[in-house]
């Protein structure tokens, strides 16, 4: 597989995921999420912190959308604003997993020999285990917190991103415009950075959209363990945790933090998947 | 095979040492100090004395390492701070229940799995297979946590016919003797068949909720790998030489088509031990999960280490017993490796 996008590709592999159902269905969930986070003053209707104890475990009403839970929270505005926090945080954790993930990757693969070994006997180490179980881990060194949530979660999925570059840049080193740049005499960091990793990118966009969805899943489990968001935070998987004993008085309080977490993640999915097939030139 | 299998274990010790290094650095990369950190901040001086001495923190790390590795192959990983009784204890405590729970996850996983992707690809394109198609698609974004939760609300509080949490019936709980710690066979053994039924009952909700998403991807991968099989020319012979359509897939078929989906049934494992934690924390199921759970909420960094250490080998070897499974299956990696 070629992995190389140049500029005429990017208009076919943009035509083609238009074309494609689960690219539109995914984005538009998507797209709608960000809106959400965006305009989330305008949209909530109450203080997402605000507890009013009067008010507590109402059931959804034209004042309350979705209810109230045991402080008597908006369970709708704290929904809204759950979406900054997860967005946020599948953001960030991509990003720094991306980020350190391409240059072990990158660097592993390009120069071999030793340093490939001990990169990739690092993340080997890494994957050796459940990846919750290694977010625990980091979560026990760092203390309780989002942040450190997010931390735990963005070096969780570093291996995979390393592995993925790693075998992409095998592959694009031997190819002749590599030898050309060398021929050259371009050095080694500029190699690297202006012709290898361009030509690598593809399947780390696919990678890096699927993972987004993975970092918001992980985040909310680690929050569902009273691992991750601060009490009283509107993290969904937090919600899930504190209302879940309420489950029988309160089902909106349960059922609508899932449908938002589901949604989001299926959105990253169905957009990683449609991005794999368009940017997969076999496929047309 | 043999030379395979030295690789194999190899390869595993090597990762063991691996992430013993980590856990025990971990103890190391807490700030602050050391001794505080497994004993907690209301330890007393002469408490934190002693811990020192014991561990040699006073030494140089590779000889505190060398000591870490020497008591963890004696099973020997301390106390732990907040209960005071010793780690491998409460490991061989809890495990059983994890145990059952994720045997159970894997074997609901893996007959509907199958199954599903069986029905899905011998009646492809028809409106069976879109929607196992569908459901799985759906399974894989699915929070495991909520969808606990909404089974509990389905099945325990609609239509109240399945329990909620824990093991059995609390009442039943008092007269289970425990042998191996599996309740299912315990209460067997012991004949106490009202018992085994509310272990059952019990077991179910857990078992779906943490199966499903494995489900999801067994019925996948089954469903893709048995169509390419199909289109095989020695499927065309079978054919032709008569066979009835049943006997053409399960016997030339499903074989050749199940290595892809045993690599996906090891990768699910240590999924499932990943999703235990969740899933024994929505059922307040007394396992290993939520164990460990506890003692990272609390910092217990003794009961962190001998967990994690503890469940990433059961991990490692999950995954050894499946590729070993390979090669029954799939020859080529048998006779490719003895043709070396």
């Amino acid at each position: 597989m070629n992995t190389s996008i140049t500029a005429s590709s990017q208009q076919h592999i943009f035509r083609k995921l238009l074309k494609h159902r689960s690219a539109t269905i995914g984005a538009s969930i998507i797209l709608f999420f960000m809106l959400v986070a965006i305009f989330a003053p305008l949209i909530a209707t109450h203080d997402p912190r605000q507890a009013n104890i009067v008010e507590r475990l109402q059931g959804g009403s034209a004042s309350h959308y979705l209810g109230t839970d045991k402080v008597g929270r908006d369970i709708f505005s704290r929904i809204v604003y759950g979406t900054r926090i997860s967005l946020k945080v599948g953001l960030i954790a991509m990003t720094f997993s991306v980020g350190f993930g391409t240059l072990f990757g990158a660097v592993a693969g390009y120069y071999g020999g030793r340093i490939d070994n001990l990169i990739m006997r690092i993340m080997d180490m890494m994957l050796a285990m459940p990846s919750i179980l290694l977010a625990m881990v980091i979560v026990t060194i760092l203390g309780q917190s989002l942040t450190n949530a997010i931390i735990a979660v963005s070096i969780v999925y570093i291996p995979q991103y390393a592995r993925i570059l790693r075998a992409a840049v095998l592959k694009v080193r031997e190819l002749d415009y590599v030898t050309a740049a060398k021929v050259i005499g371009a050095s080694n960091s500029r190699i690297l950075l202006t012709t290898v990793l361009p030509n690598c990118l593809a399947p780390l966009i696919v990678q890096a959209t699927l993972g987004i969805g993975a970092a918001i899943l992980d985040a909310a489990g680690l929050s569902f363990l009273g691992l991750g968001a601060e009490i009283g935070e509107p993290e969904w998987g937090a919600m899930l945790n504190e209302n879940r004993d309420l489950i029988r008085r309160a089902p909106l309080a349960v059922t609508a933090p899932g449908v938002a977490i589901f949604l989001i993640v299926l959105g990253f999915n169905l957009l990683g998947d449609a991005l794999r097939d368009a940017l997969d030139p076999q496929i047309d | 095979m043999l030379s395979y299998l030295l690789q194999r274990f190899l390869s595993i010790g090597l990762s063991l040492l691996a992430v013993s290094l980590l856990v025990f650095l971990m103890v190391h990369l807490i700030p602050g100090d050391a001794a505080v950190a497994i004993l907690g901040e209301r330890a007393t001086e002469k408490a934190l004395a002693e811990l020192r001495a014991e561990m040699g923190l006073d030494k140089p790390l590779y000889h505190q390492y060398a000591k870490f590795l020497w008591d963890a192959a004696h099973l020997d990983f301390g106390r732990s701070f907040k209960t005071k009784q010793p780690v491998v204890d409460e490991i061989k405590r809890y495990f059983p229940a994890t145990a059952e729970l994720t045997l159970a996850a894997m074997a609901f996983s893996i007959i509907f799995g199958i199954a599903a992707g069986i029905i899905a690809a011998i009646s492809r394109g028809t409106f069976l297979d879109y929607f196992s198609m569908s459901v799985s698609l759906a399974g894989i974004s699915m929070p495991i946590f909520w969808l606990g939760l909404m089974l509990i609300l389905l099945f325990s509080y609609f239509l109240p016919i399945l329990p909620s949490s824990g093991r059995l019936d609390v009442i039943l709980d008092l007269d289970v003797q425990t042998r191996t710690g599996f309740y299912l066979i315990d209460t067997l053994l012991t004949g106490n068949y009202a018992a085994f039924k509310s272990a059952i009952v019990h077991l179910i909700l857990p078992a779906i909720t943490l199966g499903t998403i494995p489900l999801a991807i067994i019925a996948r991968m089954t469903r893709s790998s048995l169509l390419e099989v199909l289109n095989q020319p020695y499927i065309t012979t079978a054919y032709a030489k008569g066979l009835p359509r049943w006997k053409v897939i399960s016997k030339h078929a499903m074989k050749n088509s199940m290595v892809p989906v045993l690599t996906v049934i090891g990768l699910e494992f240590g999924y499932l031990l990943g999703g235990a934690i969740l899933t024994e924390h929505i059922f307040s199921w007394p396992g290993l999960g939520s164990w460990l759970r506890a003692a990272v909420e609390a910092r217990d960094v003794r009961a962190v280490q001998g967990g994690v250490l503890f469940v990433a080998t059961v991990f490692m070897l999950v995954n050894l017993i499946v590729d070993m499974l390979y090669a029954y299956f799939d020859p080529r990696i048998r006779v490719g490796d003895e043709a070396k």
